[in-house]
Order: structure tokens, then C-alpha cells, then sequence
């Protein structure tokens, strides 16, 4: 009975291999494909021959616009330098902002016990009860009334005040996950609450801490609405450049696309460095909800 | 100090009775302490922002005027079928490719990688390269179509319902790893017992998934449409940059639409009740993700 069986399972394991296949190709299109685009226009050194002409491949292929952009020697990306330290001094300022927050908050509920945890999530989640950009023109002039107008600081707040719930729910799965019986320890040493915090909380949370910077220097990357709103021009983000002009044709779009790459690199860099942590950490805390 | 060494620390005896029982002065002020910029944050840019909404759109004459603005009634199916749609359709392709990229093969692993980049990549410019691939028919989109098919493709744009279909496959693309690596990871914690307990009783396949990995998953496939639901409500870049609205307002979806009547069109308070007019669905739906969110706390 086994031999009959066996070649019906041959054919099986090769149409599950075939299939597997095909899906992997039709992935890696479905994902590189709006890339490729980018690249196609990128690599293009005369602009309009690429993106007004239904190419699949540039005719000319060649990195000049890269050079372009990387020398500031484009129109409308005279200041990419200084836009891309923007879009950098709002990233981190957001990622190092939400992680002291987010986990001064979620220790002084976990370990101090302070309030009751579900209290502390609540609050989180109530504030994704309202979707952030539904608030832009309320914040658009609490911002100005606060003195932040068309300063980074305003930008950062925003992309705070929507990372930082994120972090308080991570940061509370994570830490339901570590025995109360360390920091009981630790003070039983003696230890202050600074102490503990820094010595014994932070060290252990470091994998979930991972996912909430990657998350919190991502939103703040993906930001157009907050950019666009609350700053002025001479202070722009590469981002409200390229949206302000995404219906200009004749804006120089191989070297638009040139910078949209070079500014996929940060979050890469950042991705890579913490894999392992992000990874060890989110298998954790999603198993908790 | 690593996890394991910091886990194997043998549990004192509480010093006192101190530790569990009432807090003391010094750890309630530290507490205060350290709770303060959270509640802070929350008061000046949640709390202040979302009082001052509801009073720039106090006037029931707003909402009067919205109903019969001929864009508001088309902008509430499209982002219904926007957010419906595309974070539905999202979910479960993020739940189904996690099983694949489960598999632990050298090629699906690199395959991995290289999917995550939309996530990677700033909405902006992944927009704006949508945009340009499907723009009037000289884009790489219509291109293919002409290379491959033979067929002259449509200008995309230019249909209410092909420009919102855009929109959705643009939100998709853009955010599909990210709920699929959560999903990924939440695999990743099954024990495999479960499975080849399964597997003696006959569960492989369609069924396996259906009565072991889905059960399993279910409240943290919940929690996570719940809170995609309201993120998505809240997508701004994808409508604004892929079909911008076109043709002529008609794919608006709400967030943008309230952008328009504010920053276009002078009418900030039109603007704000635009969007707040559907705060009362938003309300119940982060009551349920509380308690969604607290029925797996009550679990550990």
C-alpha cells in the first residue's frame, strides 16, 4: 500500500515546490517592483526620457544623478544635504524621545507600581482612538501657541506623541514577561529606583526597547502630513520637497528618485544593527497578546 | 549581565513585607517622576489637540453643510472601502505569507529580507513612485502592460474606482511586512508539539491552520486589524501622493479631504468636523481593543 502511495506524494511534494516558487517570484516582483521604478527614473541621465515613455529598461543608464544629488547640484535639491539632517534630527530626537518616555512611564507602572497597568495601556490605546492626522489643524495652532512653529521640536512632538503609546504597549507585554523578583532583589540591596531603572530594568528590556526604536525612527520617517504642516520651506525635509513637486514634470525626477534611494539607507542601517533583538523580542511580546 | 543570568537570580525572601505590600513615600515620588513626561505628552498633544477639534467643530451647521458638499457622501464609501479593503486584504495575506516565511530555507530567508524593504522605504517616496508608475499612460505600470500583453493599459487616474484601487494596492504593498513579520514572530512561538499533536491526529494543511495556527493567533490577529483599522484611518500620504485625490476630489478618503476643506480651501472648522464626524464609530472600536488588549493580560 505504501509503494502505491508513494509516487502520489512525489508529484504532491513537487507541485508544493513549484507553488512555493512561483509565490517567491511573484514576491520578490510585488515588492521590488515600485523600486525598480525608482531605480529605472534614477538611473536615467537625460530626465523625462525614463518615467514619459513606458521604458521598462533606461536607454543610458548612468549614476550621474546620484553624483547630482549627492553635490547639491540640482534644482529644488540645493539644500538636500541640510534636509536629510533634518529628516535625521527628527528621527532620532523622536527615537530617543520615545524610548526615555515610553519606559520611564511603563517602569513606573511595572515596578513601582505606581498605577495599575491597565490604566497606563488605556491611556495608550485611547490615544489611537483618534487616527493622528485627524488632528493636524487643532495641532497646527497648539503648536504655534506653544512657540514651536516651524521648528523640528514641533515635528518631534507629533511623532511622539503617536510612538510612545506603541512603546508603553510593547514595553508592557515585554515586562509582564520578567520576574518582579529582580528589582525586589536589587532593592533589597539597597537599590534607589534610578538605580534599578538603569541597572536592572533597561539592561533587561533591551530586545523590546529594540522594536521601539525601529518603530519610533520609522513613523517619524514616514511623516509627510506633520513635515508639510508645521514647517516652512528654508526648513523642509527632502520628503516635503519631493511632495510639494510630486505633480511638477518638470522637476528633475531622476534626481528626485536618486535621493528617495539614498534615503531608504538609514532605516536599513538601524534595521540590520538590531535584528536580532527586534526579532527575539517581538516572538515574545506576541505571544503575550 | 544577560537575560538568562538575570532570570536565574533565586527569588529573596520579601525584606519586611515591604517589597509586595504598600508603596513607599520615596517610590511614589519617583513614580511621579518618571510618569510625568508620559502624562505631560498626553495631556498637551492628545488630550488639548482633541478638546480644541471639538470645539472648532461644535456647530451642527458644519454638519448640515457636509451632507450636502457633493464630495463628503463619496469621500465616506471611499474610505470605507479604503480602509475596509486594503487593511483587511492586508491582514490576512500578512497571515497567510507568515506560514511561508516560516519555512526555514536559504532562499525564502533572503526572499524575507528583500520583502521588508516597503516597510523600509519613507511612505513619501514610495507614494510618489506609485504615482509615477501609473501616471497617464507613459508609466512603468502601462508599460508592462504594452510589453508583456499587448494591452493598451487605462489611465489609471482617471477612474474613481481604479484611482482608489491604487491607493489600497499602493497601502498594501507599503505595509503588508510589517503586520506579516508580526505575525512571523507570533509563528515563531507556537510549540511545535502542538503541531505534531496534530499531525498524529490527522490535522496537515488547510485544516492544521484552521484548527491549531489560526485559534492560536486569533485574539492578536483582532487586536492587531483593531489598531491597523484606526492607524489607516489616520493614512494621510498614501491618498494625498498616489491619485492626490484625482480625478477632480473623487478619491478623496477622509483624512485628506479634511486637509483640503482646511489648508485648500480656507474652511479649518469644515475641515475638522469633516474628520471628527466619525469619531463615534472610532470610540467603540478602542473600547474593544482595550478589552481585546486586557483578555490576553488576564491570560498571563
Amino acid at each position: 500500500m505504501s509503494v502505491a502511495r508513494r509516487p502520489r506524494n512525489r508529484v504532491r511534494r513537487m507541485l508544493i515546490e513549484a507553488g512555493s516558487a512561483l509565490l517567491g517570484l511573484a514576491l520578490l516582483i510585488w515588492s521590488l517592483l515600485p523600486l525598480y521604478n525608482m531605480l529605472l527614473i534614477a538611473l536615467d541621465p537625460e530626465e523625462g526620457e525614463v518615467e514619459f515613455a513606458g521604458n521598462l529598461w533606461t536607454p543610458e543608464p548612468s549614476l550621474q544623478s546620484f553624483v547630482e544629488v549627492v553635490t547639491q547640484d540640482t534644482r529644488y535639491l540645493e539644500n538636500f544635504w541640510q534636509q536629510f539632517g533634518n529628516s535625521l534630527v527628527i528621527g532620532l530626537a523622536t527615537t530617543v524621545l520615545t524610548l526615555a518616555i515610553g519606559s520611564l512611564a511603563s517602569f513606573a507602572v511595572s515596578h513601582l507600581r505606581l498605577a495599575k497597568g491597565p490604566l497606563l495601556t488605556d491611556t495608550a490605546l485611547l490615544s489611537y482612538a483618534i487616527p493622528g492626522s485627524f488632528l493636524i489643524v487643532p495641532y497646527y495652532r497648539i503648536v504655534h501657541a506653544y512657540g514651536l512653529a516651524d521648528s523640528l521640536l514641533g515635528v518631534v512632538a507629533a511623532q511622539v506623541t503617536f510612538a510612545v503609546p506603541f512603546a508603553v504597549l510593547i514595553l508592557q507585554l515585554y515586562a509582564r514577561l520578567i520576574p518582579s523578583e529582580l528589582d525586589d532583589a536589587a532593592r533589597v540591596d539597597g537599590a534607589s529606583p534610578v538605580q534599578i531603572y538603569l541597572r536592572v530594568y533597561l539592561p533587561v528590556m533591551i530586545p523590546a526597547l529594540a522594536v521601539v526604536a525601529v518603530y519610533a525612527l520609522l513613523l517619524a520617517w514616514n511623516d509627510y502630513l506633520y513635515q508639510s504642516v508645521l514647517l516652512l520651506p528654508d526648513n523642509a525635509t527632502f520628503a516635503m520637497t519631493q511632495g510639494n513637486l510630486f505633480a511638477d514634470t518638470d522637476a528633475e525626477w531622476n534626481a528626485m528618485m536618486a535621493a528617495g534611494i539614498i534615503y531608504v539607507l538609514p532605516p536599513i542601517v538601524l534595521l540590520l544593527t538590531l535584528r536580532r533583538h527586534v526579532a527575539a523580542s517581538l516572538a515574545m511580546v506576541s505571544a503575550g497578546v | 549581565m544577560s537575560t538568562q543570568q538575570l532570570l536565574a537570580v533565586p527569588a529573596p525572601l520579601p525584606a519586611g513585607g515591604s517589597a509586595r505590600g504598600g508603596l513607599r513615600r520615596a517610590d511614589v515620588i519617583w513614580g511621579v517622576a518618571f510618569v510625568a513626561p508620559y502624562v505631560a505628552i498626553f495631556l498637551a498633544f492628545v488630550v488639548h489637540p482633541f478638546a480644541y477639534a471639538l470645539w472648532l467643530a461644535r456647530e451642527p451647521a458644519l454638519y448640515a453643510e457636509l451632507l450636502t458638499d457633493p464630495l463628503y457622501l463619496p469621500t465616506l464609501v471611499n474610505t470605507l472601502l479604503f480602509v475596509g479593503l486594503g487593511v483587511n486584504v492586508k491582514m490576512f495575506l500578512a497571515l497567510l505569507l507568515s506560514g511561508f516565511f516560516l519555512q526555514r530555507r536559504w532562499w525564502i530567508r533572503a526572499l524575507l529580507a528583500i520583502f521588508v524593504l516597503p516597510w523600509l522605504i519613507a511612505a513619501a517616496q514610495a507614494c510618489v513612485s506609485f504615482h509615477w508608475m501609473l501616471i497617464d499612460q507613459r508609466g512603468l505600470v502601462d508599460g508592462l502592460l504594452a510589453e508583456l500583453f499587448g494591452i493598451d493599459g487605462p489611465l489609471w487616474l482617471n477612474d474613481r474606482s481604479l484611482a482608489v484601487g491604487a491607493n489600497t494596492v499602493a497601502y498594501v504593498w507599503k505595509w503588508l511586512p510589517f503586520w506579516t513579520v508580526i505575525f512571523l514572530a507570533a509563528r515563531m512561538t507556537i510549540p511545535r508539539d502542538i503541531y505534531d499533536a496534530a499531525s498524529i491526529d490527522g490535522a496537515t494543511g488547510v485544516r492544521r491552520f484552521v484548527h491549531v495556527t489560526f485559534p492560536l493567533l486569533a485574539n492578536l490577529y483582532l487586536v492587531c486589524t483593531l489598531l491597523s483599522t484606526l492607524w489607516t484611518l489616520g493614512d494621510f500620504t498614501t491618498v494625498y501622493l498616489v491619485s492626490a485625490g484625482a480625478p477632480a476630489g473623487h478619491s478623496h478618503v477622509l483624512a485628506t479631504l479634511g486637509y483640503r476643506y482646511a489648508f485648500e480651501t480656507g474652511r479649518p472648522s469644515l475641515g475638522v468636523a469633516a474628520v471628527m464626524s466619525v469619531v463615534p464609530i472610532l470610540i467603540p472600536m478602542a473600547i474593544v481593543l482595550m478589552r481585546r488588549f486586557h483578555a490576553s493580560e488576564a491570560r498571563v
